[in-house]
C-alpha cells in the first residue's frame, strides 16, 4: 500500500480556506522558517480513497470476534457516538464561563457520582487520560498521604508477579520502589508472602482482582487487612472491573482508591490505541489530594473547585470530556440492573468459551474463571513445536482477532482469552471450533503453522530488522 | 433498562447447563457473601431514546457561543470535512492497539505517516505515536531528558500554566526539582534563562508563541541552554509552524506540542493530542508508541510497533514511562488534517491567523480602556487591559453569543483563528462598546 507521502505530485492539493479580508500582516523573517514542511500534496478524492484503503487494514469490533484479554472489547454503542457528537458538547471551549457550561458540567459530576457508586468510593476525578494515567494519579495519591502524615520512610509498593506491566512502571514514575510477591498455586496471592513483604516501608500495594488470570482472589479482605494492618493503602487496578460491577465494589473489599479504564469497562471505542479515559476514584480520606478542579453541585448549579491538598493537574483541562460522554451514555443505558447483569454474562461467556476449549487446550489454571481464562500452549508447544505465537497468527486466517499473547508473565506460552458480554452463543461457539481446528492443525502439520497467517496481504513482520534498524519515518526515496 | 447482551435468559440457562453449573452465582464462589453489595444506588437503566435525550438536556444546557477570541491552548479552527469521515469509520474508531501487525497495517501505517508530518512539521528526526496531551507531553519530555547527574529542570514562566501545573506534577513525583525563570516584558530572557541553568540542569523548557501570544527570542534562549550543557525543550503551537522557524531549525532537543489545533474540535477540553518529537539521539529515550516500518519474509513492506524495550510490558519497573497508549484517533485526525492541508493550506491557516489577530489587536485596542500589555511581536494571541473586571465582561459578552478574551488576572487574553472573519471581529467589537 501506498505511503501518503508516494501519491503526492507537486501543486495538487485541497482548497479548504478563504483567502484573506484583513489586511496581511507579515512576521519580519527573523521569525520564519526557511522551509515550508513537505507535507503531502494529494486530491481530496484520492486521500479519501487512500483512509478508505487504510481502514481496510484496521480491525475493528464490528470486523469480528475480539477475545482480548484484559482489554475487555466489548461492543461500542453507536448512541454513545452520537451523545459526545452533540453540538452542544462538541464545540464547546474548556475555558468558557461557568455558567455556560452547567450541562457539561453535570455530565462530569453525574458520571463521577456513578462510577464512585459502582466502585464503592467517595470522590472521583475524571481527569487522567487513560488506565496508566489513572494508575500515576492514584499511587500519587498515596505517596501525597503518607508525606502529608510526615511517614516518609514508606517507599515500597507491592505488586503480585501476575500484575500488568504498568503497576510496576506506575510505581517507579511515583519514585517508590517495587516489591514483588508471588501467586500461589490458586493463581492468587501468596498469603506468607505477602505478610513477609509489609513492614514500616510499605506504601501501598497495587493489585487487579479478578487478577490477570481471571481469578477472583478470595483471600482478598485478609489481603487488604494485610497492608492495612502495616500502615499501607490499597490501590484497585481496575483493569478487569466488567465481571464484578454491581456484585461487588473494590471500596467494600478494602481498596482506598482505583482507577477505572472507561475504555474498558464502559464501553468507549479504543480509537486503535487510544483516546481512552480513567477515572480516579478515593476513599474520602485521600479526597484532598486529588487533582483539580473537580466539580461540585450547589442547588441547581455546578461548579469548579480546587481539592485543598492536591497533587496537582496530571493535565490540561478536565479530561477526556468526549470519551466521558459516552461512557456516561454507557452507564445511563445499563442502569441499576443492566450493570451486574453485563458482569454475569461476561463471567457465563468467558465460562461456556473455557469449557468448550478445555478438552484440547491446556487451561493454566483449570477451574471456572470470571471474565477471562488463560490457555497455557506449553503442552501443544512440547507436543508439535506450535507455540502461542503460531496459534495466534492462525487464527487471523480465520478473521478472529487472537487473545493477548504471552501475558501474563507467569504463564510462558499465554493466550489470554476475554469474550466478554456482548458476543452470542454462536459466536462463541463458531470461534471455538476454530480454536479447536486450529488445535487439530497443529497436531496434524505443527511445522506449517510457522508461517501463519496465509491469507493476509503481508505475511509475519520482521520485528527485529525494525529495532534494530528504526526506521520511524518516510525519507523522500523510499519506497 | 438498555442492554448490549445479545444472549436471553433462556439461552444463559442452556450455557449455564453447558458449562455444569446450577446458577450463575456460582460461578462467583471465590467473592466472599461479606463484601458483597445490594443493588447499586444509581437509576434504573434508559432505552436508547431516553439516554439520547438525557444527554442531549446537557448538551443543550451549555452555551455554544458562535463567536471565539479565546484560545489559551484550544483552539477554535476550521476542521476540513474529510478528517471527520475518517476518523467516524468504525475500524479506525474501535480497534484495539495495533498489536496484530498483520491486521493492522491500516492504522500502523496511519501512525507512521501521522509521525513523518511531525518530523516534517517539527524539523525534528524522530516522533513517537502521540501522547495523552500538550501539557503531559511536556512532561514527560522534560523526564526524558534526565542524566544521572543532570536532574532538575528550568522552565519558562512564560509556559501555559495547565502545562506547568502538569510539569510541576510529574517532577514532584520522581523528586526532580524545578526552577522558575521570571517574566520580563511578557518574555524569557535570555540571561535569567543562563542564570537558572547550572551544571545539575538537565533541561529547559520554554514556550514559543508564548502563553502571551509572544514570540520568544527562541534561538537565544536554546543557545543559552545548550552553552549550560542542558537539553533544550520547545514547546510549540503546530499552526505555528505553517510560518514559523521550526524547533529542528533552532537546535532543541525535544519538541513538544498540543495537536488540538490539527483537527481535533474544541469537546470541553478532550480528546486532545500529545505531540513529542525529538533528535535521533533521544530516541531510544522517547517514551511511549513507536511505529516502524520493516519487511515480512516475502520483502513486503510492512509497520510493527517498535522499539518496545523502552516500554513497561517489557521493562516494568525499569521503564521509562508506565505510558502504554497513545491518542491514535486524534494522530489520524491530525494526519488526515495535515494532508488535507498541505504545505499550502498550513502556511494559510498560519498566515490567516497571524493577520487576524493583528487585525483584531488594533480594532480592540481602539476601544477605551483596552491596551496591548507588552510591545512585543506576537502570532496570534495578545494580552490587554481590561477597563472593567475581566470576569464580568466576558459574562456580559456571553450574553451576546461571544467568547471574549480570556481573563488573566486583571488583564484579558485576546486569540484570532482563520476562523474568524472580518465581520465578526468588526461586530464583537461593536457589542464590546456596547456593553462597557
Amino acid at each position: 500500500m501506498k505511503l501518503v507521502f508516494e501519491l503526492t505530485r507537486s501543486g495538487r492539493g485541497m482548497s479548504v480556506l478563504p483567502g484573506c479580508d484583513v489586511p496581511e500582516y507579515e512576521l519580519d523573517a527573523c521569525w520564519l522558517h526557511a522551509e515550508p514542511p513537505a507535507l503531502p500534496e494529494v486530491a481530496e478524492v484520492d486521500l479519501d480513497r487512500h483512509y478508505r484503503a487504510l481502514s481496510k487494514e484496521a480491525f475493528g469490533v464490528c470486523d469480528g470476534f475480539y477475545p482480548l484479554g484484559s482489554c475487555t472489547m466489548k461492543y461500542n454503542p453507536r448512541v454513545n457516538e452520537e451523545a459526545a457528537s452533540l453540538p452542544g458538547f462538541v464545540q464547546l471551549h474548556p475555558l468558557q464561563p461557568e455558567s455556560t457550561v452547567q450541562g457539561a458540567l453535570e455530565v462530569l459530576h453525574t458520571a463521577g457520582k456513578l462510577l464512585g457508586e459502582i466502585t464503592g468510593m467517595d470522590a472521583v476525578t475524571l481527569q487522567p487520560a487513560a488506565g496508566a494515567h489513572g494508575e500515576f494519579t492514584g499511587v500519587l495519591l498515596i505517596k501525597a498521604y503518607h508525606e502529608a502524615a510526615g511517614d516518609t520512610a514508606r517507599t515500597k509498593i507491592i505488586v503480585p508477579d501476575s500484575a500488568h506491566g504498568t503497576n510496576p512502571a506506575t510505581a517507579t514514575m511515583v519514585g517508590f520502589t517495587t516489591v514483588n510477591v508471588p501467586s500461589n498455586e490458586e493463581g492468587g496471592v501468596d498469603l506468607d508472602a505477602l505478610r513477609a513483604a509489609v513492614g514500616p516501608d510499605t506504601a501501598g500495594l497495587m493489585l487487579t482482582n479478578p487478577n490477570t488470570l481471571g481469578i477472583f482472589d478470595p483471600n482478598i479482605e485478609e489481603i487488604t487487612r494485610i497492608v492495612h494492618e502495616a500502615g499501607g493503602l490499597c490501590y484497585y487496578d481496575g483493569a478487569n472491573l466488567n465481571p464484578i460491577m454491581g456484585i461487588v465494589r473494590p471500596g467494600d473489599m478494602g481498596f482506598d482508591c482505583v482507577h477505572l479504564n472507561l475504555h474498558k469497562t464502559f464501553s468507549t471505542p479504543h480509537g486503535g490505541g487510544g483516546p481512552g479515559a480513567a477515572a480516579v476514584g478515593c476513599k474520602d480520606f485521600l479526597a484532598p489530594f486529588l487533582p483539580g478542579p473537580l466539580v461540585e453541585q450547589e442547588g441547581d448549579s455546578y461548579r469548579f473547585v480546587q481539592p485543598a491538598q492536591s497533587i496537582g493537574r496530571v493535565k490540561a483541562f478536565y479530561g477526556n470530556f468526549g470519551v466521558i460522554v459516552r461512557a456516561l451514555a454507557y452507564v445511563l443505558a445499563l442502569g441499576r440492573e443492566g450493570i451486574p447483569e453485563a458482569a454475569r454474562m461476561a463471567v457465563v461467556n468467558a465460562n461456556y468459551l473455557m469449557k468448550r476449549l478445555e478438552g484440547a487446550y491446556h487451561m493454566a489454571y483449570p477451574r471456572p474463571c470470571m471474565h477471562e481464562f488463560v490457555i497455557d500452549v506449553g503442552p501443544l508447544k512440547e507436543e508439535t513445536g506450535v507455540s502461542a505465537l503460531d496459534v495466534a497468527k492462525r487464527l487471523l486466517d480465520f478473521g478472529i482477532h487472537p487473545p493477548t499473547m504471552y501475558f501474563p508473565l507467569i504463564v510462558h506460552e499465554a493466550l489470554m482469552v476475554e469474550p466478554t458480554e456482548t458476543e452470542s452463543r454462536e459466536t462463541l461457539d463458531a470461534a471455538a471450533d476454530i480454536f479447536l481446528r486450529v488445535y487439530e492443525e497443529a497436531r496434524e502439520d505443527g511445522e506449517r503453522l510457522h508461517g501463519a497467517p496465509f491469507t493476509k496481504r503481508i505475511g509475519r513482520p520482521d520485528e527485529t530488522a525494525a529495532a534494530r534498524n528504526p526506521l520511524v519515518r518516510w525519507m523522500p526515496g523510499d519506497e | 433498562m438498555g442492554s448490549y447482551l445479545p444472549s436471553t435468559p433462556a439461552e444463559r440457562e442452556d450455557m449455564l447447563a453447558a458449562i455444569g453449573c446450577e446458577s450463575v452465582d456460582e460461578l462467583y464462589r471465590n467473592v466472599p457473601q461479606g463484601v458483597r453489595c445490594g443493588a447499586l444506588d444509581i437509576p434504573d437503566g434508559k432505552s436508547e431514546m431516553e439516554v439520547l435525550s438525557e444527554l442531549t438536556r446537557m448538551a443543550d444546557n451549555n452555551t455554544v457561543l458562535k463567536s471565539v477570541f479565546r484560545g489559551a491552548g484550544a483552539y477554535k479552527r476550521y476542521i476540513p470535512s474529510l478528517v471527520k469521515t475518517v476518523t467516524a469509520n468504525e475500524a479506525f474508531l474501535t480497534a484495539y492497539t495495533p498489536y496484530q501487525a498483520e491486521i493492522s497495517q491500516g492504522v500502523l501505517q496511519s501512525i507512521f505517516e501521522y509521525q513523518t508530518m511531525v518530523c516534517e512539521l517539527t524539523g525534528m528526526d524522530v516522533s513517537n505515536a502521540s501522547l495523552y496531551d500538550g501539557a503531559s507531553a511536556a512532561a514527560e519530555a522534560v523526564l526524558m531528558c534526565g542524566e544521572r547527574k543532570r536532574t532538575s529542570v528550568v522552565v519558562s514562566g512564560a509556559l501555559h500554566p495547565e502545562t506547568l501545573e502538569t510539569v510541576l506534577t510529574y517532577c514532584a513525583a520522581h523528586d526532580v526539582e524545578v526552577t522558575l525563570v521570571p517574566v520580563v516584558d511578557g518574555v524569557t530572557r535570555p540571561e535569567d534563562f543562563a542564570a537558572a541553568i547550572d551544571e545539575t540542569t538537565a533541561c529547559a523548557l520554554f514556550q514559543q508563541p508564548n502563553f502571551f501570544g509572544l514570540l520568544e527570542d527562541a534561538s537565544a534562549l536554546i543557545e543559552a541552554t545548550h552553552e549550560a550543557g542542558a537539553k533544550s525543550v520547545m514547546a510549540v503551537d503546530p499552526i505555528s509552524l505553517g510560518l514559523l522557524a521550526t524547533p529542528g531549525e533552532l537546535g532543541a532537543d525535544v519538541c513538544v506540542a498540543e495537536g488540538q489545533s490539527l483537527g481535533l474540535p474544541l469537546s470541553f477540553g478532550g480528546p486532545y493530542l500529545g505531540i513529542i518529537a525529538c533528535k535521533k539521539a533521544l530516541m531510544r529515550k522517547l517514551p511511549g508508541r513507536i511505529v516502524g516500518q520493516t519487511h515480512d519474509s516475502a520483502g513486503n513492506r510492512a509497520f510493527v510497533l517498535t522499539l518496545q524495550a523502552r516500554e513497561q510490558h517489557i521493562r516494568r519497573e525499569k521503564a521509562s514511562s508506565n505510558i502504554c497508549s497513545n491518542q491514535a484517533l486524534c494522530a489520524l485526525a491530525a494526519g488526515v488534517y495535515l494532508s488535507c492541508m498541505g504545505p499550502h493550506g498550513i502556511r494559510q491557516a498560519a498566515s490567516l491567523s497571524l493577520s487576524k489577530a493583528h487585525y483584531l489587536a488594533e480594532q480592540v485596542c481602539q476601544v477605551e480602556g483596552f491596551a496591548r500589555v507588552f510591545a512585543g511581536e506576537f502570532f496570534n494571541e495578545f494580552l490587554t487591559t481590561c477597563p472593567i473586571d475581566p470576569e464580568e465582561l466576558e459574562e456580559r459578552m456571553a450574553a451576546h453569543g461571544i467568547l471574549c478574551g480570556m481573563p488573566v488576572g486583571d488583564k484579558m487574553l485576546w486569540c484570532a483563528t482563520e476562523v474568524n472573519t472580518k465581520e465578526e471581529i468588526d461586530v464583537m467589537v461593536r457589542t464590546l462598546k456596547e456593553v462597557l
